[in-house]
């Protein structure tokens, strides 16, 4: 059946002249399609991530599933959906009221400039959209191929390894070689000692022994590491299985589906607090200020505005936090708070009064947008200030009487388990640590302890579809109520064992 | 649509989920609790797709708001850190809908149930009439007077007749609109359960419950294999009197038992409302297996063997195990008819983890 999913003509122009508007206020972003849909085809977007197109997977279903039963049930309701490609594309909900379409069209310039803008964007692929669908096509080759349960068995592994990638990976030089040149020889041929260049006569005076030594003891060390396999720990367990996991064709193609599916989405989750800030406070200016709504507008305005931005007791909101400390960025630019001098200053008084008319604070803001994200902004910008006019809190778990309660209010330890909550994505961090564990092609990660337990029944489940991808025994070294211990898995059964 | 697909898949995997999980269901109570309409709602858990992640319980984190260090926060488990908030869905759990005839399809494929060959006829039919459309022509007692004043008035504002000051309708012939029926065949209920149940002193609570569990997934198994089930519930101690189903699990009483009572009950019901050339006829028999007398013992075998079993498809004795019950009564009942019997079975239900054995030995034969 085909919907037909044009704006209205008086939906057009609203597109329109707020996209001219937020171009005016210094927005930059792709051209941005909107589509008008119904919720039933909202939910279905929304199941697959944003995309019209997507490889056949249950989890789709269970996802469309969730979504319209809270749907059904008013629990909750999709605003917005805007994906990251040029042209981006936007969906309103056709049963909207206008004041929402207005503030919705903004919020979704907001996020195009910013997906445009924000550097860790520049590496994904902006034609997602037909690269998505092309994916979908392959697999759908592969299952006609192979069949269905085979091909499904396949990718509810390689999901459950989906987050083993290195977020930083597309901004760095590959470490490794790539995989063709890994042979024996290579290992273990030594190269000669370094030596400086020097005449004859004066090579005892310029690489004299202690020097050589030194240079020795390096090469050496540097043959020890070469022996290891990989050479260092590698974050991209995607990547070195797809190197060196015993797969045929059309695994090894899934699994990269899988892994640059994965690299698309991971700026988004990298940024959120920003991204969503971001887009609210522009929707927030552009509905108030730069592309003002009808008197009569204001109240149902105010009342959506207020449920984007608020927060259950208690709990933090990425849309408010992000919002605020945006806000408390322009303020302390526009009155020139910041440098050595506000720094040091520790009169409370003559710092709330601080005030030198620069008017610094959008350029500011358009930099910030430019060159953060989540950890970085949060690191540089939430401040003592900020802490406390907005009265964070770190809680924690009561185990005596079931419950969470407030631990305290110290901003270091606030800010110090904030920036813990979103290194990498909050997700813990795990290497390959050892390709060719025991000498017997066995794989052994790593999970970098930083002080939260690995949640036991997902990290045997996730070592059984290693296993199936690896197809040798595999093993993760973590740690577990205090000792470090390692968690197997032979293909028949779970052993944990202290080391 | 194109997630239809996929919502079937998950649908798929879910009712395999079910499958895996039915002998839970069928011990816990709370399923029977909720079968309001013909749907049952089962909560599921999120299928999750396990990822290397971070345990959550006990695990702190950042939150905004009043309160003093110490105060709770908020109910519940608050979201987990907004690290995750692009898919902090938390532990939602799904609810899935469920036919009562899926479940007992599902039941029947789970515990193989052949299905039941049915005696008598096959299928009583009986007319009824439903008055349901409208006719031009027809008795003047069916004339649908609303209809007809309708098209009168139709008539006569269209023709230029109708006068508001004066609005007096007419119907002439062609107006007039006839109530008609159309019949319809139904089939008429050829099974009927009796279900027997000791209420004696001995009789707990969690046996009642017991009963009434394998009772429920009795009744839904065999309700898909018949178009009509009628069900009578006979409660007994030393006298029997039947009852509607509440009465039937409510009900405790104190004092002896004969079980003879229930079984003579049982007969001239049978006698009465069923015959047994065109019933099939289900006797299930609950007790805990303490019989008053050797005597009374020695009559419900008479009973059963030249009254009740020859009438019916299924004489099934299930017994329940209970702190007080000797369990004497299964014993007599093997001594007489022997451990292997076409027309009885009989089944120790210990606990309810027992029931789904229970279940299957009592439907196993397909009678």
């Amino acid at each position: 059946m085909v919907y037909n999913t044009q704006l209205t003509p008086e939906l057009r122009d609203l597109a329109n002249s707020i996209g001219e508007a937020s171009r005016r206020a210094g927005l930059d972003f792709f051209e941005t399609i909107f589509e008008l849909v119904d919720y039933k085809q909202l939910n279905e977007i929304a199941a697959y991530g944003g995309f019209p197109t997507r490889y056949p997977h249950w989890r789709f279903g269970m996802d469309y599933e969730r979504l319209s039963k809270s749907y059904t049930y008013g629990l909750s309701v999709i605003y917005e959906m805007v994906i990251n490609n040029d042209p981006c594309y936007a969906y309103l909900l056709r049963a909207n009221n206008m004041v929402s379409q207005k503030t919705v069209i903004a919020h979704v310039y907001g996020h195009c400039d910013f997906f445009k803008n924000n550097y860790w964007f520049t590496k994904t692929n902006r034609k997602m959209l037909d690269q998505m669908a092309n994916h979908a096509s392959v697999i759908r080759r592969f299952i006609e191929d192979v069949g269905h349960d085979e091909v499904e068995d396949f990718i509810d592994c390689c999901l459950s390894l989906e987050n083993l990638i290195d977020i930083y990976a597309p901004f760095n030089q590959p470490t490794r070689k790539p995989a063709e040149t890994y042979d024996d020889e290579e290992h273990y041929r030594g190269d000669p000692v370094h030596k400086l260049q020097a005449k004859k006569y004066m090579d005892s005076y310029i690489n004299p022994n202690e020097f050589l030594e030194g240079q020795k003891a390096k090469q050496e060390e540097k043959q020890k590491r070469k022996k290891n396999f990989p050479e260092n720990p590698e974050k991209d367990v995607l990547k070195f299985l797809m190197d060196f996991g015993p797969l045929n064709s059309w695994q090894r193609r899934i699994l990269g589906i899988i892994r640059d599916e994965s690299y698309y989405f991971a700026p988004q989750g990298q940024t959120k607090i920003l991204n969503e800030g971001w887009a609210t406070y522009w929707h927030s200016r552009m509905m108030t200020e730069l592309h003002p709504l009808l008197d009569s507008e204001i109240i149902d305005y105010c009342d959506q505005h207020s449920g984007v931005v608020a927060a259950a007791p208690g709990q933090l909101n990425p849309y408010k936090l992000g919002l605020e400390l945006l806000r408390h960025i322009k303020r302390r630019w526009d009155r020139g708070q910041f440098g050595i001098d506000y720094v040091n200053c520790d009169d409370p008084k003559k710092r709330s009064e601080w005030d030198l008319k620069l008017g610094l604070g959008d350029k500011k803001l358009f930099e910030v947008r430019r060159i953060h994200n989540d950890i970085t902004f949060i690191d540089a910008f939430l401040d003592e200030d900020f802490c406390h006019e907005h009265k964070l809190f770190l809680y924690d778990y009561d185990r005596r009487n079931n419950r969470y309660v407030i631990s305290n209010r110290k901003f270091g330890e606030i800010k110090h388990a904030l920036l813990g909550q979103l290194t990498n994505f909050g997700q813990p961090i795990i290497l390959v640590k050892d390709g060719n564990f025991k000498n017997r092609n066995e794989l052994l990660l790593e999970h970098m302890h930083e002080g939260n337990d690995l949640k036991h029944e997902f990290t045997t489940e996730c070592l059984r579809n290693l296993f199936k991808v690896w197809q040798r025994p595999v093993h993760i070294e973590t740690i577990i109520e205090d000792v470090k211990r390692r968690v197997s898995y032979d293909g028949s059964s779970h052993n944990v064992e202290k080391i | 649509m194109k997630m239809e697909s996929d919502l079937n898949r998950f649908r798929k995997i879910v009712r395999g989920k079910i499958k895996k999980e039915l002998r839970r269901f069928i011990s816990s109570g709370d399923l029977v609790g909720r079968q309001g309409n013909k749907r049952i709602t089962i909560p599921l858990p999120r299928i999750d797709i396990p990822h290397f992640s971070f345990g959550n319980r006990e695990k702190g984190g950042v939150g905004q708001g009043e309160g003093e260090v110490g105060d709770s926060v908020g109910q519940g488990q608050p979201q987990p850190g907004q690290g995750q908030a692009g898919e902090g869905e938390g532990q939602h759990s799904l609810e899935v809908d469920v036919t009562l005839e899926e479940l007992a399809q599902i039941l029947g494929e789970e515990l193989a149930l052949p299905n039941i060959q049915s005696k008598g006829k096959e299928n009583i039919e009986d007319k009824k009439y439903k008055y349901s459309g409208i006719l031009k022509k027809g008795p003047e007692s069916l004339r649908h007077f609303k209809r007809t004043f309708k098209e009168a008035l139709r008539r006569s504002i269209s023709s230029g007749d109708y006068d508001p000051d004066n609005p007096v309708i007419i119907p002439i012939k062609e107006d007039k609109r006839f109530r008609s029926y159309r019949i319809t065949h139904e089939k008429v209920a050829n099974a009927v359960i009796i279900y027997m149940m000791d209420v004696s002193g001995s009789m707990g609570d969690e046996q009642k419950e017991i009963v009434r569990l394998t009772a429920f997934w009795l009744d839904t198994w065999l309700s898909t294999q018949y178009n009509g089930l009628e069900r009578r519930f006979i409660i007994h101690d030393a006298t029997a009197r039947e009852v509607d189903s509440d009465t039937f699990y409510k009900t405790k009483e104190s004092g002896g038992t004969l079980i003879s009572s229930a079984y003579k009950l049982a007969m001239k019901m049978v006698e009465e409302n069923f015959n047994p050339a065109e019933w099939n006829i289900y006797l299930f028999h609950f007790s805990d297996g303490d019989n008053w007398s050797g005597n009374d013992t020695a009559d419900c075998m008479k009973i059963l063997e030249t009254s009740l079993l020859p009438v019916s498809n299924m004489f099934c004795y299930g017994q329940v195990e209970s702190r007080y019950g000797s369990g004497q009564f299964l014993r007599d009942l093997h001594k007489h008819f022997g451990e292997v019997n076409e027309g009885i079975t009989t089944c120790q239900i210990k606990d309810r983890d027992a029931i789904m054995d229970a279940l299957k030995s009592f439907l196993g034969k397909g009678r």
